[in-house]
């Protein structure tokens, strides 16, 4: 009998993804033919381009200044942008006014809403205040060699290329440095904030307990992270720190934590979850960051010793290669860790909007009735079976995540034997 | 299309890892039984760090892409 109510309820959850992804995706991809302000063929999604399934992906998967929520509604979250030209901005997104596909149907001092972030019109002399736009296209064009995808908004018959926010990537994604800066509360810090507050309102929790009930057996939530407290500290933390392992369990058992409910919010379909975070690389930047500092800052005197000048080696060999390779693994041993987190998460992430695609692929994007019955059927089998996959995965990654860290951290602190 | 090509010669690097790593834990519990659970959980730890590496790969190829 709890077998079957499971198994419903699984298959719910993926029908609740499909389905709260299918609308917004009417009209994915309104690929703009000359960019002129009058396409009336391009309404009301009967005329609309292929369903391109790689947009599809890593649009769900990118960072927005919204949080969708069901079809087209959307909650709007505060707007921090600064232009060094013009100062600070402070706005709601919902003063855009976003409509299908989140384009911002108002200009607001220059900033559009395109596909759900916040772009800025690069021309000086586009007037300030609330505006009325026309239509947003993307087109992509050859910069510099490196075929970039540009946001145009159209204005009183004219195309204004409009700038994305900085990025400090050196270009690698498709940024660099632009016109303004974005510190908004975006869809990912939104979810990070709300991770934040769940995670401590279940740990006071669990202190509160710990408090009355001193001495007797644990009970209720106590007893479920109970466990995952010893699991860290006997089989992560004192195996690879040693005895000095007490002063680190609280970074080890915060990056647990936090990576864990990020992954698993990361699965819900639905709001509070559904946001990509621990799949975006600037988080795992951090935490890789932070990974970082606590080993080298608590690294004794073997540890450099034995990375600038290791003991028992000829010093040719030392000077050419020994001493240049293990700086640069100071350095590549975090990076590993923050594109190992990266890369499961988001391919993890991609591949179940692949399968959701699926659907959009063999129905024409909802014209046809039994193609998407058909695509139904294929997908919903593969979704099950890859979304209990990234759910050991979500466990697997928190884990690994956290065991190499504290191995770095006992390679820096072990003492000399 | 070079990216595509890199991320799948990735992918074989993946799975000749994972299988050494599986094949080699199934002969240890095969000649251990009583062992199994160790063997397990390290055997899954291992496949998620030599996943670890393919995927790095994977992501370089993407950004190629792009």
């Amino acid at each position: 009998m709890r077998r079957i109510l499971s198994v419903i309820v699984v298959v719910l959850l993926v029908s609740a993804r499909i389905t709260a992804q299918h609308e917004g995706q009417e009209h994915v991809n309104e690929s703009p033919t000359t960019g002129q302000a009058s396409q009336p063929a391009t309404e009301a999604g009967h005329e609309e381009a292929e369903f391109n399934p790689g947009e599809f992906a890593v649009h769900h998967i990118a960072d927005a200044n919204l949080f969708p929520l069901v079809n087209d509604a959307y909650l709007s979250l505060p707007c921090f942008v600064y232009a060094p030209s013009e100062g600070w901005h402070l706005f709601v997104s919902s003063v855009f006014q976003p409509e299908k596909e989140f384009n911002g149907k108002k200009a607001i001092d220059g900033y559009i809403l395109s596909h759900g972030s916040i772009r800025r019109i690069t021309d000086e002399s586009f007037p300030k205040g609330s505006v009325d736009i026309g239509e947003i296209s993307v087109k992509e064009e050859e910069i510099n060699g490196k075929k970039k995808e540009i946001h145009y908004v159209n204005y009183n018959g004219k195309e204004y290329v409009t700038d994305a926010k900085t990025s400090w990537d050196g270009g690698l994604t498709g940024g660099g440095v632009t016109s303004f800066y974005d510190y908004s509360i975006t869809k990912n810090v939104f979810s990070m904030l709300l991770v934040f507050f769940i995670l401590l309102f279940v740990f006071f929790g669990i202190r509160k307990s710990y408090v009355k009930r001193e001495g007797l057996a644990p009970k209720g939530l106590q007893s479920f992270l109970e466990p995952i407290f010893e699991f860290i500290r006997d089989d992560v933390a004192k195996p690879t720190i040693g005895h000095k392992y007490e002063k680190y369990m609280p970074f080890l058992l915060s990056l647990f934590f936090f990576i864990l409910a990020l992954n698993l919010f990361g699965q819900i379909p639905f709001f509070p979850g559904g946001a990509n975070v621990t799949g975006n690389i600037s988080v795992t930047i951090v935490l890789a960051i932070l990974a970082f500092l606590v080993t080298n800052l608590n690294g004794n005197k073997h540890y450099w010793g034995h990375i600038l000048w290791m003991p028992g080696v000829p010093a040719v060999l030392k000077v050419l290669i020994i001493t240049p390779v293990e700086i640069l693994g100071v350095f590549i041993k975090p990076f590993t860790l923050l594109l190992r987190l990266f890369a499961n998460i988001a391919a993890g992430h991609i591949v179940i909007l692949s399968f959701v695609g699926l659907i959009f692929l063999f129905g024409h994007s909802g014209v046809s009735m039994g193609g998407t019955v058909l695509g139904a059927v294929v997908s919903v089998p593969l979704t099950l079976f890859m979304s209990a996959l990234e759910l050991l995965v979500a466990f697997l990654q928190a884990f690994v995540f956290t065991l190499l860290v504290a191995s770095y951290i006992g390679a820096a602190t072990q003492e000399h034997h | 299309m070079y990216a595509a090509i890199g991320a799948g010669l990735a992918v074989i690097g993946a799975g000749i890892g994972i299988g050494n790593v599986g094949g080699k834990a199934m002969e240890a519990i095969a000649r251990q039984p009583e062992a199994l659970g160790d063997i397990r959980s390290n055997m899954i730890l291992m496949a998620a760090l030599v996943e670890g590496a393919a995927l790095i790969c994977m992501v370089l190829a993407f950004f190629v892409a792009k």
